[in-house]
């Protein structure tokens, strides 16, 4: 009897664990954090979906591709979120994402409409400096002027590319010569977004390559309105960051359902405060209080996603001989 | 040496060495087994890979031989403080990257404090970016530990070499000489070594403190083959380019290392009356003063940013800060595993170059060993099931050469000296171990306990690839709050991180070295 007893509450339990499906999902390290949105949505999304949702972090986004890429169509991912605009073309030909039907009142400077990716938020890169800085109106004042920069490597780091991005989509084969010219202005390059933010701060340059939505970050969590961000007049480039589904994943449903959420009510309001991004769907509430002192950049800059992967080797290696002089 | 002794067992050391290298080939072999062939190295490849070496070899030549000052004024000197600067010559190494160069910034930087007095003074500022402000980093990392090693040979010098130094009336100079000049010889070559391995996988430190893509290091270089080009077959031959240059550095310093032995003594206080003139006071004073200087204000100011943000870290920083605990304690086991029996084996091999093994740890990339060791368990197990295991040995793996260099020398002179009426007395294998051996390591032994576990708490390594939200150690949680803006926190999360990591260096040493003199 006692066995019976145990083989059936063995059972049960086993029958209650498989009746809570897992959904995992792979994204950025700082999506994860305390501060980031990773718990606020774990908590909304796990009350409408009867499951139990697991954030893997890992990196940042050209991380999650190169784990996607080794683990093949064997990942016990089912989504993967925060992949952004640069790489969707590597992404796309990897053949591990599955089409979405998920759709979205979208609020982008440009339209969307992938068939595999939702974009859950975005945001402008911009050069953020202190209140106290006049700052130059493009990238050609900028490499005229004493002022000291830092940025990312675009060899390590998904600011860093969108840089390159931006000087190419701007000043197309005039981008060496732009670069030429920032070579004295740049203090260093670092390996990631954490490092160069890190540096600034410290006082080690006057502006730092990072998002138009920063000073947001200090107006509203610290009460600091000393930092702002400089609009650049030939416009600013886009990151757009994006959520996909795997055609390997044993919970499509479920992973629907999550990009649907997503683009919901719930995440969008979350996402500015926590993520420090816009929305890709205006919440009904509208932005947080603090937004409207942002910067809104004249013109955005795109390059399309399938042109991406060509000029980026290219735009590498006119970084790299102007940066090594 | 003509003597060779037997009173160790070699079976279990080449066994432990045999492990070493094949963990790290099997994670090659992997990434290989997934490489599309092709590709070979680029212009920018060999360009990163002279720098590399350039850097590493600068940095290395400087660490060692400033430390000699250092750690010959520390082993003559007793002043108050003494124990805790010895302690504290275990920080640098042990802080995560990022830790250590906004500390170095904060000294050194545009902003810092020395270019704030520079123009307070109306002199002109200093700029740290550029090779220069990669080798300060690189000497700020690796001088104290070079400082340890070798103010711990000058330890194992017997106090009658000096009593009789003294009664013959030998200069300082003559000491030195006589004395102190042949156990650098024994001590020097294999520590620039292993300084030079450790620069030469440097790649945040190199890439921030450079200035930009000049300083480009050959791991940065396998970093953007695995993360940008997702090249593999690139990845892994420029990972075996970093383990053939590691392997020759070690190679050649081994074999110039010269076979003597200080010879045994009767353990006695050691007194150094060639120290008390007056000129030799001064350089001491200097030395120390200066070394303490440029240990401690970079540690200062990490401390002065921690504390404002320690109120400010959550709880989950606390209880990565527990699972980094639990971490650091199993390499410091998988280390004791490995290192013993293979230190056993050098010391009594006729050859110390087989020492040149246990420099493979920290020459392979830890991307690569991750990497490499993901793909052979992903067909097999939930590679994120076994992070902490995983980051726990490669942890001890990287490790592993630090407690070579720490136990080998001392454990090659007492089976020299005590080897053979160790025989006579049947005294061999465990034995020999349980009655000679050990008793006589034990401060080496604690001060590489401590330090692997210190350098395994620091470590973000492998670590990232496979963290999920709930397996995470403390620099990875550090490094998580930094992407999230705050950076306060982050500090805080680093002060506490240096403390935790220097109170387990601090009670594995200090039990090591509890009624012995060091």
């Amino acid at each position: 009897m006692k066995y019976l007893t145990l083989a059936a509450t063995t059972f049960l339990a086993t029958s209650a664990y498989a009746d809570t499906p897992e959904l995992v999902v792979y994204t950025y390290d700082s999506f994860v954090s305390d501060w980031g949105p990773g718990p606020v949505i774990e908590k909304a999304f796990e009350q409408t979906c009867a499951c139990d949702l697991r954030f893997v972090g890992m990196g940042d986004g050209a991380a999650l591709l190169a784990r996607l890429k080794l683990e093949g169509a064997r990942s016990d991912a089912d989504v993967v979120l925060g992949l952004d605009t640069s790489l969707i073309a590597a992404a796309k030909e990897t053949g591990l994402f599955a089409q979405t039907a998920v759709t979205a009142d979208y609020d982008l400077p440009i339209a969307w409409n992938d068939d595999s990716f939702v974009a859950y938020d975005w945001g402008y890169f911009a050069f953020v400096h202190g209140t106290d800085l006049t700052p130059p109106a493009n990238f050609k004042a900028l490499a005229d002027s004493d002022l000291k920069i830092v940025i990312q490597d675009p060899r390590s780091s998904t600011p860093g590319l969108g840089l390159l991005m931006w000087v190419k989509a701007a000043y197309g084969d005039e981008a060496p010569a732009i670069w030429e010219g920032l070579a004295d202005n740049v203090v260093t390059v670092t390996k990631g977004w954490s490092e160069a933010y890190g540096l600034f701060l410290e006082g080690e340059a006057d502006m730092v390559l990072s998002y138009t939505t920063s000073p947001a970050y200090h107006l509203i969590a610290e009460e600091d309105a000393t930092k702002t961000a400089a609009a650049f007049d030939e416009g600013h480039y886009m990151q757009i960051e994006v959520v996909g589904k795997l055609a390997g994943s044993d919970q499509p449903d479920l992973a629907d359902a999550f990009m649907q959420f997503m683009v919901a009510d719930a995440a969008q309001t979350a996402l500015p405060t926590t993520n420090w991004m816009y929305p890709a769907v205006m919440p009904a509430e509208g932005l947080p209080k603090g937004f409207e002192t942002l910067i809104t950049p004249g013109k955005a800059l795109l390059i399309p996603n399938e042109d991406v992967p060509a000029l980026r080797e290219e735009a590498l290696a006119e970084w790299l001989s102007a940066l090594s002089q | 040496m003509a003597l060779r002794a037997f009173a160790i067992s070699t079976k279990t050391g080449i066994g432990a060495a045999a492990l070493v290298v094949g963990l790290i080939l099997a994670a090659i072999c992997a990434v290989l087994t997934r490489a599309e062939f092709g590709s070979g190295l680029g212009p920018a490849d060999w360009s990163a890979i002279r720098f590399t070496v350039f850097q590493a070899a600068i940095s290395a030549a400087l660490s060692s031989l400033l430390a000699i000052p250092i750690a010959r004024a520390l082993a003559r000197r007793r002043f108050p403080g003494r124990g805790l600067l010895v302690t504290l010559l275990g920080a640098p190494f042990i802080l995560p990257v990022i830790v250590a160069v906004l500390g170095l910034l904060t000294v050194f930087g545009r902003a810092g404090w020395l270019n704030m007095a520079l123009s307070d003074l109306n002199l002109p500022t200093l700029s740290i970016y550029g090779l220069h402000g990669v080798v300060l980093a690189h000497v700020f990392f690796n001088l104290p530990l070079a400082t340890r090693l070798m103010l711990q040979a000058w330890q194992t010098i017997p106090a009658e070499r000096f009593r009789l130094a003294a009664q013959l009336d030998l200069t300082p100079r003559a000491v030195f000489q006589s004395i102190e000049w042949p156990m650098l010889r024994q001590i020097v070559p294999g520590t620039a070594a292993l300084i030079f391995v450790i620069c030469l996988t440097s790649f945040a430190v190199a890439l921030t403190l450079g200035g930009g893509p000049r300083a480009t290091t050959i791991e940065l270089a396998i970093y953007q083959a695995f993360r940008f080009d997702f090249d593999l077959s690139r990845a892994a031959i420029l990972s075996l380019v970093q383990l053939a240059l590691a392997g020759s550095a070690a190679l050649l310093a081994l074999w110039i290392i010269p076979s003597v032995s200080m010879g045994g003594g009767q353990d006695r206080p050691r007194q150094r009356w060639d120290a008390r003139g007056g000129v030799q006071r001064i350089i001491d004073i200097l030395a120390i003063g200066i070394g303490a200087l440029f240990l401690l204000l970079p540690l200062g100011a990490i401390v002065t940013r921690g504390l404002a943000g320690i109120l400010l870290t959550p709880a989950s920083v606390w209880q990565a800060a527990g699972t980094s605990v639990g971490v650091a304690m199993v390499s410091i086991a998988v280390l004791l595993v490995l290192a013993l029996p293979m230190a056993g084996w050098i010391a009594t091999a006729k050859r110390g170059s087989v020492e040149a093994v246990g420099l493979f740890g920290v020459a392979a990339s830890p991307l690569m060993i991750g990497t490499g060791w993901f793909i052979l368990i992903n067909p097999f197990a939930d590679p994120i099931a076994l992070a902490l295991p995983v980051t726990a040995l490669v942890n001890a793996l990287m490790a592993l050469p630090f407690a070579l260099r720490i136990l080998v020398p001392p454990l090659r002179d007492t089976v020299q000296v005590y080897g053979r009426l160790s025989q006579a007395l049947s005294l061999t294998g465990w034995p020999f171990w349980r009655w000679v051996a050990l008793p006589r390591l034990r401060p080496q032994i604690g001060f590489a306990m401590g330090l692997t576990g210190a350098l395994s708490m620091g470590d973000l390594g492998v670590i990232a690839l496979f963290a999920d939200q709930d397996r995470t150690t403390l620099p990875l949680q550090m490094y998580r709050l930094m992407g999230s803006y705050q950076m306060e926190a982050a500090a805080g999360a680093a002060l506490i991180l240096l403390a935790l990591s220097l109170g387990i260096f601090w009670i594995f040493d200090k039990a090591g070295r509890m009624n012995a003199e060091a």
